[in-house]
């Protein structure tokens, strides 16, 4: 037993998870300034990004570290591999918390009147980063492959708040850059659903070593499944 | 060129010690196959079986099939005549310490009757090369013994010997791992470069080199063949959990 190696292992995920922590409660509390338009809250989230980014190279180098010094095989590697990649979506979604908490400032105190359901669409992202994490917690394939079916349910209500907000812009031009601050914020929340289902995609990986990027197995299994007997 | 090697239900015994047992694999024709395994798995074992090196303890004993290149080796062929198809290189460099360069390579071949100098300088020189070991001795040949030269260096002399004989296949049992890691290095290179001309297998405890040098790897865990795949599968995603805990060193 590599005991060093294991303590070094649950210290690198330990880190993930407080990383994940910050980068859970900066998504929240931007989602939470949309509804509430508190200034303060804009200003939290853009306090998180130091701590967020530091956590980043942090974790990166003690997984560099682990490569050189212990040159981990099977599933160890793919840990390593699931949380370097888990990492860096985890920093993007903190950057999509600022940005979101960005265009919070800019809509100031304007009119909640928006034809657009930010908050369903905060509510599912967020849902999905969570069970996303849960599912890296307790290695969980099926969790994260729930995590997946739900990134449709994002799409689509992106897709409606550009079609909405498009309409809007062209009966009201007057609120054209209320409008244009909603579909920004759309789009990072939609983004955040991306980084969820790469997390969700990891721990998959990092379980079961299947690569479910861009459908990559699906597409394996149609060709096998075309290709005639032989 | 190298042959492939086709293994069916070899199994090997030392008096009552039953130390390989059932081992089936197929051994692909100019590819590095590597084998791994804790201490005692039969993995050296498994090698000798190859060319015949494991009857050669008179309590030792083997029964199956082995076809080298659709040959019966323990059949259709004498053990010197394996010995000279299948060339072996051991953990210690083992140069004859009291010969030359030239005469350690040219052993093998007086051995088989050769004589002609011109002929002989010939083999000893493409060997060396083959080795890359000729730069560095090339005008010692006759004066150095092969004992004078570096751990290195002798291993690649015993390398040189072993390809001297025009072998198809060549076996090399934990060949670096008394070598520093320029020297292993080297030895990895030289794998690399010998693959399009011989069939090797390689016993190594060091995974990494294993996934370095190796298309293909094998797990022997207790004198059976546990797993046999594309070596990059069985380091990233090994189907055996037997397999994944003993290179992730969760065993003991």
């Amino acid at each position: 037993m590599r005991i060093k190696f294991q303590q070094k292992l649950d210290e690198l995920k330990e880190r993930l998870l407080v990383m994940a922590g910050l980068v859970e409660q900066a998504i929240q509390r931007a989602t939470e300034a949309y509804s509430s338009r508190d200034m303060d809250l804009c200003e939290l989230v853009s306090l998180s990004e130091p701590a967020i980014n530091r956590m980043e190279h942090e974790i990166d180098q003690l997984a560099l570290d682990l490569l050189a010094m212990e040159q981990p095989m099977a599933v160890d590697l793919r840990f390593i591999l699931a949380v370097i990649r888990i990492n860096a979506d985890l920093e993007r979604v903190g950057d999509q918390a600022v940005n979101i908490a960005n265009r919070v400032k800019d809509l100031g105190a304007s009119s909640h009147d928006l034809p657009v359901d930010i908050p369903k669409l905060a509510q599912l992202s967020t849902a999905m980063i969570r069970k996303a994490l849960q599912s890296f917690i307790e290695a969980d394939t099926e969790m994260a492959e729930g995590v997946l079916l739900l990134d449709d349910q994002v799409d689509e209500l992106n897709r409606d708040a550009f079609r909405t907000l498009g309409a809007m812009i062209q009966e009201h031009p007057e609120r054209t850059s209320e409008a244009l601050n909603a579909l920004v914020i759309s789009r990072n929340l939609e983004r955040v659903g991306d980084h969820a289902t790469n997390i969700a995609e990891d721990v998959i990986f990092w379980v079961s070593g299947a690569d479910v990027r861009h459908h990559f197995a699906a597409n394996a299994a149609a060709a096998e499944a075309e290709e005639p007997a032989r | 060129m190298g042959v492939d090697i086709r293994v069916e239900n070899l199994n090997a015994w030392y008096g009552q010690v039953h130390t390989l047992k059932d081992v089936t694999l197929h051994i692909q024709a100019n590819q590095c196959t590597a084998l791994i395994g804790p201490s005692g798995c039969g993995k050296s074992t498994f090698v000798r079986c190859l060319n015949r090196m494991h009857e050669t303890n008179p309590i030792a004993r083997a029964e199956g099939s082995v076809k080298m290149g659709g040959v019966d080796i323990y059949h259709d062929a004498s053990p010197v005549e394996i010995r000279r198809r299948v060339g072996m290189v051991f953990q210690r460099p083992n140069p004859f310490p009291s010969m030359t360069i030239y005469d350690n390579v040219a052993s093998g071949l007086k051995l088989n009757g050769y004589r002609k100098r011109r002929v002989l300088d010939e083999v000893v020189e493409r060997s060396l090369k083959q080795a890359a070991l000729w730069e560095e001795v090339k005008d010692d040949l006759k004066k150095k013994s092969g004992a004078s030269l570096s751990g290195g260096q002798q291993q690649r002399l015993c390398i040189a010997r072993a390809l001297a004989v025009d072998p198809e296949v060549l076996l090399m049992d934990e060949p670096a791992s008394a070598l520093d890691p320029v020297s292993t290095a080297k030895i990895e290179d030289l794998i690399f470069e010998l693959k399009s001309q011989y069939t090797i297998v390689i016993v190594t405890h060091n995974m990494q080199q294993a996934a370095r040098v190796a298309e293909r790897t094998g797990f022997f865990l207790t004198g059976r063949l546990v797993e046999f795949d594309a070596t990059d599968k069985l380091f990233t995603n090994p189907s055996d959990k037997r397999t994944e805990d003993y290179i992730t060193g969760r065993f003991g």
